[in-house]
């Protein structure tokens, strides 16, 4: 996958465990210097409150480490449920399955790696 | 509960206690819940509310009332089928009924949805608290 890390969500998570996967992955977005997240919550039955804070953490946070975030493969009925919960997921990039999110990834990157030239500054040495 | 009509033509089905003790109970009443739901022939948005209120509420009971218990509850009302659901909890109890039924109010370090994201996936709710006493709050989802 090269430069991007994809999550597989396929347990019921209890709270610690996402705990743990939040910060496992944000070690990982660093070691593997990763450009996006892929997280895959097809699997999931439901979203709380709890998993929805843990999404929107995991996208913040590998925002300030200049990685992207989607979440795809979220269920119809759990998008219902969201929402009426008063959980609209701020912040948090979707796709419909992985490989539209991919698109959404390289599309992100293509237009990052651009917007130096388009500025005018001096491309840094690669 | 005698003398109220409502109840007294309510038969029910099943009943079940569980405890709220560990984020492993929280888990295991998720899907306790959803076999219910689905026994009861529930549609999957239907299901899909009651037991991420269920989720809501259990990991209030655990983070806020120190560990409790969920009775479970499968009644028949004679015209429908409904699942009701009791979290029990002898925590320090809500001190204010009103604020902690707003979004975004929470003591603890939560989004504040959870009481009221789950009284709006639920067809019924009730809350009872007394500061030292501990909280009660009881949901019903009909079919």
């Amino acid at each position: 996958m090269g430069e991007f890390l994809l999550v597989t969500i396929q347990v019921d998570m209890h709270d610690r465990l996402a705990m743990t996967l939040q910060e496992d992955l944000t070690d990982r977005i660093v070691s593997a210097h990763a450009r996006g997240v892929l997280i895959d919550i097809s699997s999931l039955d439901m979203v709380d409150s709890f998993i929805g804070r843990m999404l929107g953490h995991i996208a913040a946070m590998s925002r300030i480490l200049d990685a992207e975030t989607v979440v795809v493969g979220m269920r119809p009925a759990v998008a219902i449920t969201l929402v009426e919960l008063g959980l609209a997921l701020p912040g948090i990039r979707t796709a419909l399955n992985v490989e539209k999110g991919m698109d959404l990834l390289r599309r992100a990157q293509e237009q990052d790696d651009w917007e130096p030239e388009d500025s005018l500054h001096v491309p840094a040495q690669d | 509960m005698t003398g109220n009509p409502k109840t007294a033509s309510m038969s029910l089905l099943k009943t079940e206690t569980a405890p709220v003790r560990t984020d492993t109970d929280v888990v295991l009443v998720r899907q306790k819940v959803r076999a219910w739901a689905v026994e009861l022939g529930f549609g999957l948005v239907d299901q899909t509310k009651i037991v991420t209120a269920a989720s809501e509420l259990a990991r209030n009971v655990l983070i806020y009332g120190g560990g409790g218990t969920v009775r479970l509850e499968a009644l028949n009302d004679g015209m429908r089928k409904g699942l009701r659901l009791t979290f029990e909890d002898h925590g320090p109890g809500i001190s204010n009924l009103e604020l902690a039924m707003k979004d975004g109010y929470s003591t603890g370090t939560g989004l504040g949805l959870g009481l009221s994201g789950a009284k709006r996936l639920s067809n019924e709710f009730e809350l009872r608290s007394a500061p030292g006493e501990g909280t009660r709050v009881m949901i019903a989802r009909w079919k």
